[in-house]
């Protein structure tokens, strides 16, 4: 006791300000809601979010060129804002800029959520053209939780950034304006299975504490060489945290919820999921099991293998039976988290383990754009009750709207990895890490479904192109200003980083140069 | 000068000028892709009398740092076989378009689809897929080589399954999946190659010798040659050429089997040789044995064919056979041989696919037993049809005996049983050949067969050029070997074969004596 006067924590403003500007622009949105008048909010709320999330990646990169990486962990040991950790933040920030681009609350949005779908209320809501603008404070929420869960330095910093970022996503994917009960559904069904998961994760924190007596990363690495006889405490600790982590990258055997939720979200929260929440929870799973429990890879690497292996072979293989273009991109997604867990399993010796973040880190980058790209172009194919989502309604597509098909075939042929787009190079970056880490037959399995993959996606480019037209199919709907630049944007970033990649490779590489710092 | 990347830019330069024509404007779409693919035959000619055959083994060599991190280089060069393929390629491009000029319009066929895709869109794809066959072959960069070989796949992809016939999409995903699975675990064996080198690069003459230990050879290997038998494609990986080739449009089948199909004997001898020597002396027994069975097989299945494109493609399949013999024989006289063959098949398949094609745009069949007595209305163009038939079946004079006859010499010389079995594949390709010659020109004309014209211009015009090739390296093999065989000495002094009979001589003799 130092005389019951409590010392203030320093904390690095300057280095946080990135998050801090998020979580603020977040609570200005709220009182936004509160106080501002219906006809106003949304005229708001979106230039808010915008400049929040653009000031946020300026202020990340500003960050880099004036000071550099920062060597210690700030806001007493609670953060690590590292070299990876500023990466991630960067393809976070940009990735959920685009995302806010493809928001289209008037269309995609439920006009009052409280009301009971088809009830006299919803119909009243829609004819007085209410919307439900809390979307965007939302929204930021969640992007500032997906900052600070992968620069947590702490577990329990860790939880409560999961939890900050998971919250508001529970919430998003029951606000889509057509077939609401879908929606609805998968809101319920992951706010469910979410919190069993993020129970697992507080117990594992639980378990981890009272084996190393600290929270802290750094001190629970340190207590694996000196604690004696504990090992129940820390393996199944270990164990259940896996668990929650695992649910968030959804791999198997935890993936049941994303097919669901993909499909029921509205599309432009789904780009924003299936995206950002991928990167940050990858950046999380790396500080875990890489910083605290580093030293320990050779009692997860084999349980890591399986979970790779049956990720891979899950996703492509059910991907294969789906019907519904959103539920196979989730599918999809689920099979990318298992190529990137190869990443994960590729430590080894420093270098080694610096070129496997590098390309996890690459692999991010790529394929989040190319993600929210994908589901720009489902928003616009539409029917009359919505988006057109049955895989059978897309026939035809090439020869009514050559130019999105195109464009879309594309976006599949880099979920495929095909040389000259983004996704060939961070397959191949990934891959080529996992063979140096000596995981050869992981790689063997991982190219082998991504043959199986193939032939989903191009299952779609044979719909598309090579089938006749259904005589009512669907319209390719004008995209807002918003949407074509989406469009755009990611597939610049697909050429790009397919033919150039190099800028973006030496940026990752310079992050990973010091790893993670402890 | 920069003479490959110009190559391989030209093309890729028009195919964007022709997608960026106005809708409406297909035959200015046409004539632009002729003119482009005439360019790019020209400079290939310009490039390829400054080659000189006993200079450095790769010559034009352009090397650029691509992608540092990973230590990919766009590395491009040519020696004489890399150089022969080419100017396969860039000769058979302008013919094919020449031969191609109504078959992206679709017009209504038998079973009443309706009209197809523009032809804008098919011939910006022929010219991206010429670009890409340049490249495949010019990339001395392993990497690049690669990318080039899985992403030529894509426009080919799009021709077979926009502009093929009734059941292209399912021909288009045979062929692609089927590829794309090789070219995968190919990637497993380039990203091991480059990790176990340790040489922080993809350059191709750097990694001759790199890797020495004989178990990884033989993984390396196999993930290489498992791809390239599956493009090449050799037996038991065959089953996806017949779909493809029979579906494909006549053009896009000519390049199919004439120059993509080639990539993978190319990487045979290339990559599969020299650098895995002792995997490939280790692997040598079972390649041989399955050229054989594929020679034989190929063959006798054709006899049994009702579809004329099917029936070549499995000719090609048996061709394929005799290369890959020639290729793994290890002689001076049967690598040069498989080369050279690799050249003529190009020319001889390619005629034997568009008379089919020209066939089968008349009758709106493949099927032989539509035909009946061609010969009496269309006498031109059965006789094309017996030239390049003739040409299949190695017939003294016309270029592919050539190349037949010093494989099956040169795989004498080390492997005699081998030989003699494949010999037996010449007899059976008289049969399929002339049979299918008998029931579609000889016998009493057939009804709808009556209102046949004869080769119109245009179609003279694709024919003579392959035929005069045909013949003239039948008789004149000499400038093609004084080419191909200082890079195929070059090529069995890294696969460390020393070739016991000097047989330079031999193939002189065989230039100069026909």
């Amino acid at each position: 006791m130092n005389g019951g006067t409590i010392e203030a924590p320093t904390i690095e403003y300057a280095l946080l300000a990135p998050m801090l500007l998020v979580f603020g622009a977040a609570i200005v949105g709220v009182l936004v809601e509160a106080f501002a008048p219906r006809y106003l909010r949304k005229s708001i709320h979106v230039p808010l979010t915008l400049l929040a999330l653009l000031g946020g990646f300026l202020l990340t990169i500003l960050q880099v060129v004036r000071d550099g990486v920062p060597t210690t962990p700030a806001a007493m040991g609670a953060v690590a804002v590292d070299g990876p950790a500023l990466f991630i933040w960067a393809i976070i920030l940009i990735l959920a800029l685009v995302s806010t681009l493809l928001i289209n609350d008037d269309e995609q949005f439920v006009a009052q959520a409280a009301a009971v779908p088809g009830s006299s209320d919803e119909e009243e809501a829609v004819r007085s053209g209410y919307a439900q603008t809390e979307v965007y404070p939302l929204l930021l929420f969640s992007v500032g939780g997906m900052l600070l869960f992968p620069a947590a330095n702490d577990l329990l910093v860790m939880f409560v950034a999961l939890e900050v970022l998971s919250l508001p996503l529970y919430l998003l994917c029951g606000l889509a304006r057509r077939r609401r009960l879908l929606s609805q559904e998968a809101s319920v069904k992951y706010f469910l299975l979410g919190s069993f998961s993020s129970a697992f994760f507080l117990y594992g924190t639980a378990l981890l504490y009272g084996y190393a007596g600290s929270l802290d990363l750094k001190a629970i690495s340190a207590a694996l060489g000196t604690v004696a006889g504990q090992d129940t405490l820390l393996f199944v600790g270990m164990a259940m945290l896996g668990v929650g982590l695992m649910f968030k990258i959804g791999a198997a055997p935890f993936q049941a919820w994303k097919p669901d939720v993909y499909q029921g979200a509205p599309t432009a929260i789904t780009a924003l999921m299936a995206s950002t929440v991928l990167v940050a929870a990858f950046g999380a799973v790396l500080r875990v099991f890489w910083v605290a429990l580093g030293n320990l890879d050779w009692d997860w690497r084999p349980v890591m293998w399986g979970v790779a292996i049956l990720t891979m072979v899950v996703g492509a293989v059910l991907a294969i039976t789906q019907t519904d273009i959103k539920r196979m991109l989730a599918y999809s997604s689920i099979a990318h988290a298992g190529f990137l867990l190869t990443g994960v399993i590729a430590t080894g010796a420093f270098e080694q383990n610096r070129d496997a973040l590098s390309a996890i880190l690459f692999y991010l980058a790529a394929y989040g754009f190319t993600t929210v790209g994908a589901f720009a172009v489902v928003t616009m194919v539409r029917d009359a009750g919505g988006e057109a989502g049955h895989l059978s309604r897309w026939a035809g597509l090439g020869k009514r709207a050559p130019v999105l098909a195109g464009i879309f075939a594309f976006f599949l042929l880099a979920f495929a990895g095909i040389p000259l787009t983004s996704g060939f190079f961070g397959k191949y970056a990934v891959f080529s890490a996992a063979v140096a880490g000596d995981a050869l037959p992981l790689v063997v399995v991982g190219v082998v479904t991504s043959a199986i993959a193939a032939f989903f996606y191009v299952r779609v480019i044979v719909l598309m192109f090579f089938s006749e037209p259904a005589a009512d199919g669907p319209t390719v709907a004008m995209p807002t200003i918003g949407t074509s630049a989406v469009v755009a944007l990611a597939a610049a970033a697909t050429v790009v980083l397919g033919v150039f990649p190099e800028p973006v490779l030496n940026l990752a590489d310079q992050a990973a140069s010091a790893l993670f710092i402890r | 000068m920069p003479w490959l990347s110009i190559l391989i830019a030209v093309p890729v330069l028009g195919a964007v000028g022709v997608a960026l024509l106005p809708k409406g404007s297909d035959k200015l779409a046409k004539q632009l892709a002729l003119v482009v693919s005439l360019v790019v035959l020209g400079l290939t000619v310009a490039m390829a009398v400054q080659f000189s055959p006993n200079g450095n083994r790769f010559q034009f060599e352009e090397k650029y740092s691509w992608i540092p991190s990973f230590g990919v280089h766009y590395g491009v060069a040519v020696d004489g076989i890399a150089l022969v393929l080419i100017a396969l390629s860039a000769i058979l491009v302008p013919i094919v378009i020449l031969a191609s000029w109504h078959d992206a319009e679709g017009r209504p066929d038998a079973t009443g689809l309706a009209p197809k895709r523009s032809a804008k869109t098919y011939f910006a794809l022929l010219l991206v897929l010429e670009a890409m066959m340049i490249g495949v072959f010019a990339a001395t960069d392993i990497f690049l080589f690669y990318v080039f070989f899985e992403a030529m796949l894509i426009p080919m992809y799009f021709m077979i399954g926009s502009y093929g016939g009734v059941q292209r999409s399912y021909a288009a995903v045979k062929f692609l999946l089927y590829s794309l699975f090789g070219g995968l675990l190919m990637l497993v064996a380039v990203i091991a190659l480059y990790v176990v080198a340790e040489k922080n690069t993809f350059m191709f003459p750097e990694l001759i010798g790199a890797i020495q230990d004989p178990t990884t050879q033989k993984w390396l290997f196999a993930g290489f040659f498992i791809a390239f038998a599956i493009k090449a494609p050799l037996w038991p990986f065959h089953t996806w050429l017949p779909d493809a080739a029979a579906q494909a449009p006549a053009g896009a089948a000519v390049l199919l089997v004439g120059v993509l199909d080639k990539v993978g004997t190319y990487g045979m001898l290339r990559f599969c040789l020299e650098l895995f020597p002792e995997a490939s002396k280790f692997f040598t027994p079972l390649v041989i044995v399955l050229s054989v069975v594929g020679i034989i097989y190929g063959a006798i299945v054709a006899i049994g064919q009702t579809d004329m494109k099917r029936l070549i493609a499995y000719t090609s399949i048996s061709h394929f056979g005799f290369i890959a013999l020639g290729v793994f024989a290890m002689t001076q006289n049967a690598q040069s041989g498989a080369t050279l063959y690799m050249v003529n098949h190009g020319f001889s398949t390619g005629a034997l696919f568009l008379v089919a094609g020209f066939l089968i745009y008349r009758r709106g069949s493949a099927q032989i037993a539509d035909y009946g007595g061609v010969q009496s209305v269309a006498p031109l163009l059965a006789g094309a049809f017996l030239i390049a038939g003739l040409s299949g079946l190695s017939l003294p004079g016309l270029a592919p005996f050539v190349s037949e006859f010093m494989v099956l010499i040169g795989t004498y010389e080390r492997y005699a049983v081998p030989a003699i079995i494949g010999a037996t594949g010449v007899i059976l390709a008289a049969i399929y050949i002339l049979w299918m010659y008998k029931r579609t020109m000889n016998g009493p004309t057939a009804e709808p067969v009556k209102g046949f014209t004869d080769l119109n211009g245009r179609e003279k015009w694709v024919v003579a050029p392959l035929i005069a090739l045909i013949v003239a390296f039948g008789f004149f093999p000499k400038p093609l070997l004084d080419v191909i065989n200082p890079a195929v000495d070059k090529t069995l002094t890294n696969a460390q074969v020393t070739d016991k009979q000097p047989v330079s001589t031999v193939a002189e003799k065989k230039g100069a004596g026909q």
